[in-house]
């Protein structure tokens, strides 16, 4: 397939007292075919959210290119979909209304937006609770919702980063089964960033292993697991071996991390 | 325990039988002494001076002075407050520089400058409106920069990733991300609207429940003075009443 996202050489410095700069991104390269599962993972520091802002058009100052089907990114895109780690649903908007908010800003009818929204609340299994309020809601539910706005956007590439992050293990795994069903279903390319290993090797097609700051690709991986694919896949040997050879590959860096980090607390 | 009543579930209810229980007390201390009736009448003798005070005075005519007075002055207080928080918050070193003097105005007795507006605008309503609008202004300004400055950036971010407009950004998602914080302000704003009004009302005997309670107050009518300000106390739960419906209208949940 065709790649749609290439992001060439991007490289990212945070400079915000003027003093102490910190490269966040150097020189990261990246293609993604349509319809391609891909995870970005890391351990904290090696800059995954700056380049999930980055590809979202979130941050506009960087280095190197951000191009789908070939034209450079400059700012939010209509081919990109984002989904956020943090808690975003609009809390005074039912959930029927949080999936209808980007037709109903594109200017669609109510009618027509109500009834495409259903579509997509229905797809990721949340029938019986158009009407109920976010606050109504359990975590896991909130971000299936939140899934759903963003796919009713009908992006080309949905990003998501880490959106189940703040979930319990189990929770995760099945909304991770939940996310494979509506990929399948929609062929949709996805671009995720996330710590988590398990997931990663669950839902992707390629892993892109990333070095503590400065950000550079390490390693890809690619999952050799057969699809269609769900969490009963994580009792395979072969799941139990990408998930050792990435941990292999991220320890180092998460070690590396860690002590950097302790190293500048004891500084302050 | 099923089929029990769930006295939490009626918070109207749990304060009337609090208030019911409150006024029963009161009416036991002043009957025994305990309490000085020329201070604070029995509840039930406030009771019975509605209907004279009525005959006297107008209550309910004057009830709807004061309530049009506070609401007049709070619809200015809206009209500049919020667009004025929200010019605070886009200019942020205005925000900065300003917000600390509106919150030291807000402490200053600006009901001490009544023969100033006396001069300005005469022994009108205008005066009261006017008088009104200063300390209701106040807090909806420093409330509205609030609540808008502690918009999620996430929310902000989801509005961005769908390429929404600046006008619906502030429509969609700020204003009602900030309702709460600004409803805030607005209720402490009407409540010092009010009382800035009856206190004017009350200096300059011009107006509604103000002059009444002066009135009652100077024939040294005990029972009336109450049943005026329990009118005023009417007034208030009438706005915070409403409020609270507009913002539950605004933010269901």
């Amino acid at each position: 397939m065709a790649d749609i996202l290439e992001i060439s050489e991007v490289s990212k410095t945070y400079d915000l007292d003027g003093e102490n700069p910190v490269q966040a991104l150097d020189r990261v390269t990246l293609d993604v075919a349509e319809g391609e599962f891909v995870s970005v993972i890391g351990p904290s520091g090696c800059g995954k959210s700056t380049l999930f802002n980055i590809v979202g058009g979130l941050i506009a100052q960087y280095e190197g290119s951000v191009r789908i089907d070939g034209r450079a990114v400059d700012g939010a895109h209509r081919d990109v979909g984002v989904v956020f780690q943090e808690e975003s649903t609009f809390p005074w908007r039912t959930t029927l209304d949080n999936v209808a908010f980007p037709l109903e800003v594109q200017g669609m009818g109510k009618p027509e937006r109500d009834e495409r929204a259903r579509k997509f609340v229905s797809l990721v299994g949340l029938e019986g609770f158009e009407n109920h309020y976010p606050a109504q809601l359990s975590g896991g539910m909130k971000q299936r919702t939140a899934v759903a706005r963003t796919l009713a956007y009908e992006p080309r590439i949905m990003l998501l980063d880490e959106p189940f992050g703040a979930l319990d293990e189990q929770t995760r795994m099945l909304l991770g089964d939940k996310m494979l069903e509506i990929w399948a279903a929609l062929n949709q390319t996805m671009l995720l960033i996330t710590h988590n290993i398990t997931e990663a090797v669950q839902l992707s097609d390629r892993v892109v292993v990333m070095s503590f700051r400065p950000g550079k690709i390490k390693e890809v991986i690619s999952i050799d697991l057969p699809r269609p694919r769900s969490s009963e896949v994580i009792s395979t040997p072969k799941f139990g071996e990408y998930v050792g050879r990435l941990w292999t590959l991220l320890r180092e860096e998460a070690s590396r991390g860690m002590v950097e980090a302790e190293a500048e607390l004891a500084a302050r | 325990m099923t089929g029990s009543f769930r006295l939490s579930k009626s918070p109207v209810l749990v304060g009337g039988i609090g208030l019911a229980i409150f006024l029963c007390v009161l009416e036991i201390a002043v009957e025994t002494g305990m309490v000085m009736e020329l201070v604070v009448p029995r509840p039930s003798d406030t009771f019975l001076a509605f209907p004279p005070v009525q005959e006297d005075m107008d209550l309910v005519g004057n009830f709807f002075v004061t309530l049009g007075m506070t609401a007049a002055s709070t619809a200015i207080a809206l009209s500049i407050g919020v667009p004025f928080g929200y010019f605070l918050y886009r200019n942020r070193r205005y925000g900065i520089a300003y917000e600390g003097w509106l919150a030291a105005a807000f402490a200053a007795p600006t009901v001490l400058l009544y023969p100033l507006f006396l001069v300005i605008f005469g022994r009108t309503y205008l005066t009261l409106i006017m008088m009104g609008f200063i300390p209701g202004a106040i807090p909806i300004v420093i409330q509205t920069r609030q609540g808008l400055l502690g918009v999620s950036q996430t929310l902000l971010n989801v509005g961005r990733s769908f390429n929404v407009s600046e006008r619906e950004m502030f429509w969609k998602i700020q204003l009602p991300s900030a309702v709460p914080t600004i409803f805030t302000g607005i209720r402490i704003g009407v409540m010092y609207t009010l009382v800035n009004i009856v206190a004017i009302e009350y200096l300059i005997d011009f107006g509604g429940l103000g002059r009444i309670v002066s009135e009652m107050y100077f024939r040294f009518d005990t029972p009336g003075t109450y049943a005026s300000i329990v009118a005023v106390i009417l007034v208030s739960v009438f706005f915070y009443w409403g409020f609270g419906r507009i913002e539950k209208w605004l933010r269901p949940v």
